[in-house]
């Protein structure tokens, strides 16, 4: 991976650094839908538009990131949705029964939650060596149903909810929406953690081969320990902006949303088998999700073939991207076959 | 795993080898499990061991039964098909569009077999020739396939089937009223069992499991098994959309949502090695058994269905989690390092707390 080719004329460095760029190809595929969509429906190039896709992505954005790191460490957290549910339908009812509590406070809450939520998950794949599909599939219908014992079937309204935990995430104090700054600052503190301190870095070398990092002295169980609980803290975080964003917490908050997080990291090049990913790969993957759904209402499709149209375009960008990876690592004679 | 080293000094050890084998096996575990939940069920409610009650309650877990066993193979296989919940609403949303349309019933679910067959006959092209990850390309068609069910029907149900196709979800057989998709599911798990056990196609798909290279090499067609099992599993699908049609007697475009992750707990449940290589047909059937009567005795005693979830989730984790701790504790023989004492303790007053606000915080609101 990180072999640097010394000796080598100056055009093939830059074009193994283009290879080595994978968001390349999902970049691209972005363009192309841009320009498809602009052409036929001119309200998508606006302003206006790019900062609803933004909005819609910002969850999206701050659940997947953890996600990845859960990826990059070959294992794969399918409870992201449920702890959302939960940690949201908590953090309601607490800030309902007591409004004194303040939506920062609101917000640690979620994320001390989520983060209790994670570490369960961490505690039976590190310490009870369960394969993390499976601790995570249990854990998912655990956590939901967690959700329905807890509220007893009922849920928090609107107009139940304090107004400044409704704002909480709508509210642009420094310009933006929040809750467009909370995914911006998540995808900055997770750039700056994978890629400039020691436990960053060792989710990498877990991922990319757990027996070499276990010589090489690097705590591996604590390692897979830790993404799941940040994976479970940044749930939490997504939970609380959840609420706050829909005026509302139910039983089915974020039903399916596992999925859609696989998908963004999938679309945006995370290897799903683990040892890579990128924040800006997920980004851009969760952009990507974003932009077809709102160009898909745009050119007015009929809302029906909505999520079929969704479906076909993820697979066909996971087609492409594969299929550009690889013939660009077959020109660069890297022969890294995925 | 394999059998390579055939050393036996006396034949009796062999034989009591042979035997503490038998009787470890992980489908006595689930033996043990399904009678304790008959025994529990019958003293927590007088109806549970009514078999009119339990054949009824049986015609709710068939269709995940029919997806399950293409599914033991595709796990067994190493890959995972998180389609077959989509491919089944898409095939059942065709069945009730084209019956809408006025086309005969029977026609109609031909239809909808093909469309199963060829949802996954796309999911195994993908992933045995364009070689891409199951778990990607089956996330993508689960959406897809979900999407189209969606085209097909919008927002309206398709109702108004004839009895006689209703019959095949509705209708039983014999004096015990075993379900007819009871005795489909039955049909088929003996072929696929079969299949899986004696024959060499079965073997393939242990040895694709263990070792794709390896079974590339010995000359095992990869591509053309990995085809067969998702086309197998489309065809399931489509087929337990039929039953389910037929057994609600409508179909709405969200049938057998989240159908997916039940039909791989079953599986797994069963003792499906989920890294693949390893498990028997009769594990998952047991536990779809012990799902299934799980599931009929909290419903009796009025625990609610996403309550019961609970209890599914804590099972599959358990049954994994135990034999593993167990296995840790007797190689360690007791001796625990001081750091992973206080993480314990750490993790366990965090866990406390979780418990107690849980309860603690919904207090205000519901009472």
């Amino acid at each position: 991976m990180n072999a640097t080719a010394s000796g080598e004329s100056e055009s093939r460095s830059l074009f193994l650094t283009l290879v080595r760029f994978r968001e390349l190809s999902i970049l691209i595929f972005i363009l192309l839908l841009i320009v498809a969509v602009a052409i036929k429906a001119p309200a998508f190039l606006t302003a206006e538009n790019f900062l609803i896709i933004l909005l819609n992505i910002s969850i999206l954005v701050i659940v997947a990131l953890g996600q990845m790191m859960v990826i990059i460490t070959r294992g794969i957290d399918l409870s992201v949705s449920s702890m959302v549910g939960l940690v949201a339908m908590m953090v309601s009812f607490t800030v309902v029964a007591f409004p004194a509590v303040s939506p920062p406070l609101a917000i640690l809450l979620g994320m001390f939650l989520g983060a209790i939520l994670g570490s369960f998950n961490g505690v039976i794949i590190t310490a009870g060596k369960v394969p993390p599909i499976i601790a995570t599939l249990g854990t998912l219908s655990i956590y939901r149903g967690m959700v329905f014992l807890y509220s007893g079937g009922t849920w928090i309204n609107s107009f139940e909810m304090p107004d400044s935990y409704r704002a909480l995430a709508k509210a642009a104090p420094l310009g933006a929406p929040n809750i467009i700054l909370f995914a911006v600052t998540v995808a900055l503190l997770v750039f700056l953690f994978l890629n400039y301190t020691r436990p960053g870095r060792d989710i990498y070398a877990v991922g990319s081969n757990p027996e070499a990092a276990n010589v090489a002295g690097i705590p591996v169980q604590r390692t897979i320990f830790m993404v799941y609980v940040i994976s479970g803290l940044l749930s939490g975080l997504a939970a609380v902006l959840w609420a706050s964003r829909f005026e509302s917490a139910q039983t089915n908050t974020a039903l399916g949303f596992e999925l859609q997080t696989v998908a963004a990291c999938v679309v945006g090049g995370v290897n799903i088998f683990g040892g890579s990913g990128t924040v800006m790969g997920v980004i851009l993957g969760a952009f990507l999700l974003g932009t077809i759904e709102n160009a898909l209402i745009l050119v007015r499709i009929s809302p029906f073939w909505q999520l079929a149209a969704q479906g076909l375009l993820i697979l066909i960008a996971v087609i492409v991207d594969s299929a550009i990876r690889r013939r660009l690592e077959q020109l660069s004679g890297t022969g890294e076959t995925a | 795993m394999s059998t390579t080293t055939p050393d036996s000094f006396t034949v009796t050890s062999d034989r009591n080898q042979q035997l503490r084998d038998f009787f470890l096996r992980w489908e006595w575990l689930l033996v043990l499990l399904i009678l304790i939940v008959i025994f529990a069920g019958s003293q927590i409610s007088p109806y549970f061991l009514n078999t009119r009650n339990m054949m009824r309650a049986t015609s709710d877990f068939m269709e995940m039964g029919l997806m399950m066993l293409p599914m033991v193979f595709i796990i067994i296989t190493g890959n995972i098909d998180l389609s077959v919940a989509s491919t089944l609403a898409m095939c059942a949303s065709l069945l009730g569009f084209l019956h809408i349309q006025g086309v005969n019933i029977w026609v109609a679910a031909g239809a909808a077999l093909a469309l199963g067959v060829a949802a996954g006959a796309l999911n195994g092209f993908l992933i045995a020739r364009v070689k891409l990850p199951a778990l990607v390309v089956t996330l993508g068609t689960f959406a897809f396939y979900r999407g189209m069910a969606y085209a097909l029907l919008g927002d309206q149900a398709a109702r108004g089937y004839p009895p006689e196709f209703t019959y095949l979800g509705q209708g039983t057989v014999g004096a015990i009223r075993l379900p007819i998709s009871a005795v489909l599911f039955i049909f088929f798990a003996i072929i696929f069992g079969l299949v899986l056990h004696k024959t060499t196609f079965g073997r393939y798909l242990y040895t694709i499991g263990n070792s794709e290279d390896a079974a590339r090499y010995s000359g095992v067609p990869v591509a053309r098994v990995k085809m067969t099992i998702f086309i197998l599993s489309g065809f399931m699908a489509a087929l337990a959309g039929i039953i389910i049609a037929a057994r609600f007697g409508s179909t709405r475009p969200d049938v057998a949502n989240g159908m997916e992750l039940a039909v791989i707990t079953a599986t797994v449940l069963g003792g499906i090695n989920i890294m693949g290589g390893s498990g028997t047909i009769i594990g998952p059937i047991l536990a779809l058994l012990l799902i299934g009567l799980m599931r009929f005795g909290m419903g009796l005693v009025n625990v609610q269905g996403q309550v019961q979830s609970i209890a599914i989730g804590l099972l599959l984790i358990i049954s994994i989690l135990l034999p593993n701790v167990a296995g840790q504790i007797a190689r360690r023989d007791g001796q625990l390092r001081r750091n992973s004492v206080l993480a314990g303790i750490v993790l366990a007053a965090l866990f406390a707390f979780f418990i107690w606000f849980f309860f603690w915080s919904r207090m205000p609101i519901l009472s």
